[in-house]
């Protein structure tokens, strides 16, 4: 099991003919994800990469039977891509794009919350069930199958994190990106309740960073988690007032200091780890006092 | 991205809200011309600069003649306010206050929406009035499907306690700044204070507006009036280069890709007792030219003791990452300690070209280690 993917989901590529569409989706196909259609405007009729293109998301999902889609259009088209997938009533939408402008989010969320469809982004990695099924744009071969749920707001450092864990042979059930813009479609908290729901996650990884206070609404739920959770802020010594790189990552007077993110989840009962290295090691001692540490990384 | 003051009185203007005669001033008799343009009476000089509290800093004053706002404006152009030198002043016609109003916008990331703010405590730090007397500010969330409806003025009006004859008014600048923000897609739009004075007019004062950056490409008017946001040289040069680059006041040079793993860079350089200079984000699928851009600019702070430099390939690919570190440092003298750490997509390769360049440069295993290097090398000669 796993959370949102695994490998029967049925992907659709909205934007697979652009530069960043053709190489990721090649790399996903590489990887073992079902890519059963793409959706370029005028190019319906067409084979790209061995697979079918449409004109729109409503026609590659009656044909295809596509149940996720995953977006790669530039910042001015992607709320209207994002729009269009809800429209076609897909059940999950991941948009990669970096740069959407925040209104458009703001009226793209008016229309989500009243859907059944969930979005996870924009401007984030992506989803990977390893050995099941990749939506994203993350190096696969870091990632192991595992236990261990792992969900961030950053893209390389979810690789640092990832890679930390497979090399102390802690594989992951899925690691989920949430992405860095202000509005986006998923938060911390509903990526938790998943985890805490799915049989193959024993033990939770949480990597935020400064700026909002997702990380500090989801250490509320936290508190009521049957799973072990670690932490990671980063950001911890970012000047209030500085945005740092992200659109969301910014310190705004008092509000969404690192400090009161630890805070709250310590609070919570999380174990919040001060390197990129101690969370591996947290995730293994967590593991070894339960007596459940894989027997690969008991080794 | 934030905009002076006179900026936004002039996006606010065009939506229909009065805003005070005026004009802005670069040099003292530049003021005493505006003033005497305003009919010669009492005028104010205010500091155009991308930071709050510019009153309390002295950097608004009031001036009864052109001679004294060419007084004023001596004292206030190429003051220091909170680090920012004031390059330009708006010189404004006085008003006689009797009330001052707070009317504020924000696009909120807890409820997705824009939410609007009214108080009748204006001319205040709203953050203080929100810290110390929350119940004196009335706010509401706006459905972008309906945008702000009649009933939910009278609900801001009404519950700020505003006074009632003037709330068909104050009515019209709510709907005007909720067009401004809308339409130019701005994160934030404050009237602070809308002033209702002693003749009973109404006119913005003062207001601020921050707008989004990822919106610039269809705000082209707006996006000519980006500055680095402390008229920094270096940010404006790395701006130029298109790379995401914050001047820190540290003295360790860092580059890395992707916000987060740079972001928590600095936090382990900080862990390991050093004090980073800037947050620079080559960003993903880095070509070598980034690289080299990165480190020419990141060298561009003369303060700087040693750069580390902190990649994990995804899409970047750690052979093209070294050579760019070896084109840059080739070309550039470079004095300072260089800490490579190369992890990721190709990381072979990378290695193998930064071992044979024969440079000088420091290759590190991990994040910790890199850091832990660039610290002991960079002050080996004292702080």
């Amino acid at each position: 099991m796993s959370i949102f993917i695994n490998h029967e989901t049925r992907v659709l590529v909205q934007g697979l003919t652009g530069r960043e569409g053709r190489f990721h989706s090649e790399q996903m196909i590489a990887y073992g994800t079902q890519v059963v259609g793409g959706v370029t405007p005028g190019k319906g009729g067409t084979t790209e990469l061995g697979v079918p293109m449409f004109d729109t998301v409503g026609q590659a999902r009656a044909a295809t039977g596509a149940d996720a889609s995953i977006i790669f259009v530039p910042p001015a088209g992607a709320a209207d891509a994002i729009l269009e997938a809800i429209d076609a009533g897909m059940p999950l939408v991941i948009c990669i794009t970096e740069g959407v402008p925040t209104q458009d989010m703001v009226r793209v969320y008016e229309v989500l919350r009243h859907t059944e469809t969930r979005l996870i982004g924009p401007n984030c990695p992506g989803v990977i069930t390893p050995g099941g099924c990749k939506m994203g744009i993350m190096p696969g071969h870091i990632f192991k199958p595992g236990i261990v749920g792992m969900v961030s707001r950053s893209g390389t450092l979810t690789y640092e994190l990832a890679k930390n864990l497979s090399d102390r042979a802690l594989g992951q059930s899925t690691v989920v990106g949430i992405g860095g813009d202000p509005i986006i479609g998923t938060a911390f908290i509903d990526v938790m309740k998943a985890f805490e729901n799915d049989p193959a996650t024993e033990i939770c990884v949480l990597a935020g960073e400064i700026g909002g206070s997702d990380e500090e609404t989801a250490a509320a739920y936290i508190k009521t988690m049957t799973k072990p959770v670690i932490g990671f802020i980063s950001g911890r010594t970012a000047p209030p007032g500085k945005r740092m790189g992200h659109a969301g990552a910014i310190v705004s007077g008092n509000k969404g200091t690192a400090q009161a993110k630890v805070d709250a989840l310590e609070a919570a009962g999380v174990k919040v780890a001060a390197t990129t290295d101690e969370v591996g090691e947290l995730v293994e001692k967590t593991l070894r006092e339960k007596g459940r540490l894989p027997a690969a990384a008991a080794r | 991205m934030k905009i002076h003051e006179f900026q936004a009185k002039q996006v606010l203007a065009r939506h229909g809200v009065p805003i005070p005669r005026g004009r802005v001033a670069a040099t003292p008799d530049e003021c005493a011309a505006v003033a005497a343009e305003l009919g010669g009476g009492l005028c104010v000089v205010k500091a155009q600069v991308h930071v709050g509290g510019r009153g309390k800093a002295g950097g608004v004053k009031l001036a009864k003649t052109p001679d004294e706002a060419r007084q004023m404006g001596a004292q206030i152009l190429g003051m220091d306010i909170k680090g920012l030198t004031v390059h330009k002043v708006l010189v404004e016609e006085g008003i006689a206050i009797d009330k001052e109003i707070y009317l504020g916008m924000i696009l909120d990331r807890d409820s997705k929406r824009i939410v609007v703010m009214v108080s009748a405590e204006g001319g205040m730090d709203i953050e203080e009035v929100a810290e110390h007397s929350p119940e004196k500010i009335a706010r509401c969330t706006i459905n972008p499907a309906l945008g702000l409806t009649d009933y939910q003025v009278r609900h801001l009006c009404f519950g700020a306690g505003l006074p009632k004859d003037k709330v068909k008014e104050i009515a019209v600048f709510l709907k005007a700044l909720y067009q401004a923000i809308t339409q130019s897609d701005a994160t934030l739009a404050e009237i602070n204070p809308l002033v209702i004075t002693k003749d009973g007019t109404l006119i913005a004062a003062d207001a601020k507006m921050d707008i989004d950056e990822n919106a610039l490409y269809r705000q082209k008017e707006l996006a000519l009036l980006q500055e680095s946001e402390e008229n920094d040289p270096i940010e404006e040069e790395a701006r130029r280069r298109g790379l995401t680059y914050v001047h820190l006041d540290g003295d360790i040079g860092i580059i890395g890709n992707g916000a987060g793993l740079v972001m928590t860079s600095l936090d382990v350089v900080a862990r390991e007792g050093g004090k980073a200079a800037n947050f620079l984000d080559i960003g993903g699928g880095a070509k070598a030219e980034v690289v080299r851009n990165a480190l020419e600019v990141v060298l561009l702070e003369p303060k700087v003791k040693g750069v580390v430099i902190n990649i994990f390939g995804g899409i970047t690919r750690c052979d093209e990452v070294a050579k760019g570190v070896i084109d840059a440092a080739g070309k550039l003298d470079i004095k300072v300690p260089v800490v490579v750490r190369l992890e990721g997509t190709s990381v072979e390769e990378g290695k193998k070209l930064l071992a044979e360049s024969g440079l000088n440069l420091v290759p590190a295993g991990s994040m910790r280690e890199a850091a832990a290097k660039v610290v002991e090398l960079a002050y080996a000669g004292g702080r």
